[in-house]
């Protein structure tokens, strides 16, 4: 018998590493620097989410979306806000749609962000970030001024939002996205022309079209390869079927068009929150069922009725007619969806969440095999991996 | 779609709901039906979404696992579900769809389901050396151990779940909702007169 010699080695990157986009630990065999193998080791940021939604009422619950991909809350509220809505069989008010679909874009230009320049930073780059955290702070005001908080917003509530934007927001929001456009293509020319970022990132990590699909992939790791696939577009849910929008594709998908994507996919989300800007109308911004929202601060002060209403809702909360559900959004990292089981009560039986960097992150061995190891620090960057998704 | 959907062999019961397809079918047929939904042109459910199950300790077929779909070209998603007894176990459909990986070793760590031919069914989600299996609804929500770092002997240690207060599990249901209003001279209230 012949006796082969392995001359590989065996190298731990992370859990804390700062490519490593939180807490990831991956097991690397490398021949020489090229990767043989990468062995993704999760769960390290695991809080049980899943578990702790099935002793809470549907209320409480949406608070632990907004910590599931701490970059992007909004949107995952949204599809646990579509979810209960489903199950309980009500619509929300136009105004509500609206309000949603605005934050949801914000929400989605915030989340693109931070990882574009965290994929500059994770190849070279220091200066995006420092711009783009100045703009980010901009639009995290928008959030705080709708819901009191910049980052953990519980503001997209099963049957509507949680209040009405204030006085003169979208006037504010207006003058805002005047200027965002012009940011966007500085963000550019700093980039998209930069030798380094192309050298880094053409033809690195290319997934083909089908191999995508077959992997589970979304969202714009989905789109970099061609495939035009855009929930917000084939099974449009709130306002996204009264606005118009372009779904950017990319041709390779290699780690250059994810980016390419995910800048336009910014201009189109300015394009879609102008649109709703001109088309929303005063009115209610939550279903009026105080069976399900609670009612107005100073209603309660004068009727009886309203304050057991307020009592309910907050001790035992809203009972949700028994069933399945599963609803999908597109978050700014791909499908985000949460299939739903009630068994009546007012506590959801089981809460499946599923992340788009789940599937994503599982793609990387693929990905990764017969790259240099300084590549890794690239695909993963381009794959937009947030652990408090993936982990759950 | 629905009448080619009704003709494969195992598939029990259809039911649609909002734009979303609810399947049941049989266990021992998972691997032809998934062939089937997945090469069949008219359907090309291409994209599997999602593993999961759901525990149900009061029964005989103990859990429901549910796969979801979804056709790229047909713009459709199903749910197919099936049910399993507690120490029964289900093939695998990694060699159908490549995503199914990570799915089943996070349904085997979280429910202890185990897979027939799956390359690689470790835990993914709990620590390492982790025991017992968290979704299940006899798993506490607090758990059986926690971790610390003990400074003395200079690790990280295990120990037992302490808590200065029991969870507290409040049951909200009201007796006095959807009671019949049966007393005794209660009737003229509503009567005619």
């Amino acid at each position: 018998m012949k006796e082969v010699e392995l001359n590989t080695t065996t190298i731990n990157f992370g859990p804390q590493h700062p490519a490593a986009h939180g807490v990831l630990r991956l097991v690397v065999e490398l021949e020489g620097e090229v990767v043989q193998r990468a062995e993704p080791h999760i769960g390290l940021l695991h809080r049980g989410t899943e578990k702790l939604i099935e002793y809470k009422t549907y209320l409480q619950a949406v608070p632990y979306f907004d910590r599931l991909d701490y970059v992007s809350p909004m949107c995952q509220e949204h599809a646990f806000a579509l979810a209960t809505e489903n199950l309980l069989g009500i619509n929300v008010p136009k105004r509500a749609q609206y309000i949603r679909v605005i934050f949801a874009e914000i929400t989605r230009i915030l989340n693109h962000l931070l990882n574009i320049p965290a994929y500059a930073a994770d190849i070279g780059a220091v200066t995006p970030f420092l711009w783009c955290f100045e703009e980010r702070e901009k639009l995290l005001e928008f959030h705080e001024a709708v819901s009191g908080a910049r980052f953990h917003a519980a503001y997209f509530r099963p049957g509507g939002v949680h209040q009405d934007m204030p006085e003169g927001m979208e006037e504010k929001l207006f003058e805002h996205f005047k200027t965002l456009p012009k940011f966007i293509d500085d963000l550019e020319s700093l980039l998209t022309n930069n030798r380094i970022l192309r050298q880094r990132s053409v033809d690195i990590g290319i997934i083909s079209k089908s191999e995508a699909i077959e992997w589970g992939c979304s969202g714009p790791v989905l789109r970099s390869t061609g495939v035009a696939w855009d929930l917000r577009r084939s099974q449009p849910y709130d306002a996204y079927d009264q606005v118009d929008f372009e779904v950017p594709v990319g041709k390779k998908g290699d780690c250059f068009d994810r980016y390419l994507v995910r800048i336009e996919e910014m201009r189109q989300s300015i394009s879609i929150i102008n649109q709703c800007l001109n088309k929303i109308k005063p009115g209610p911004i939550s279903i009026e069922d105080n069976k399900i929202t609670p009612p107005k601060r100073n209603q309660m002060k004068k009727s009886m009725e309203a304050l057991i209403h307020h009592f309910k809702l907050f001790t035992e909360g809203y009972r949700v007619p028994a069933g399945q559900v599963y609803s999908a959004v597109e978050a700014p990292k791909g499908e985000f969806g949460v299939y739903l089981v009630s068994d009546g009560s007012s506590k959801p039986y089981r809460c499946k969440i599923r992340a788009p960097g789940f599937a994503h992150l599982q793609t990387l061995d693929h990905l990764s095999k017969g790259h240099l190891m300084a590549d890794i620090a690239a695909i993963l960057g381009s794959l937009d991996i947030v652990f408090g998704e993936i982990d759950r | 779609m629905i009448k080619i959907l009704t003709k494969i062999d195992g598939i029990n019961n259809l039911l649609e709901n909002n734009n979303l397809l609810e399947i049941e079918f049989e266990k021992n047929n998972i691997i032809k039906i998934f062939d089937e939904l997945k090469d069949n042109t008219e359907l090309n459910f291409n994209q599997l979404l999602d593993i999961t199950a759901v525990d149900y300790p009061s029964r005989e077929f103990r859990f429901d696992m549910i796969y979801i779909l979804q056709s790229l070209t047909k713009n459709k998603k199903i749910i197919l579900k099936t049910f399993i007894k507690e120490n029964e176990n289900i093939q695998s459909i990694t060699n159908i769809h490549k995503s199914a990986d990570w799915y089943e070793r996070e349904c085997y760590d979280l429910f202890g389901i185990e897979f027939i031919n799956h390359p690689d069914l470790r835990r993914i989600m709990t620590d390492y050396n982790f025991e017992g299996y968290p979704l299940r609804k006899d798993f506490p929500l607090t758990g059986h151990t926690e971790v610390r770092y003990d400074d003395l002997e200079k690790k990280v240690i295990y120990e037992p779940v302490k808590l200065t207060q029991e969870f507290r599990n409040f049951d909200s249901e009201s007796p006095w909702e959807g009671m019949e209003n049966n007393l005794f001279g209660d009737e003229k209230s509503t009567g005619e007169n």
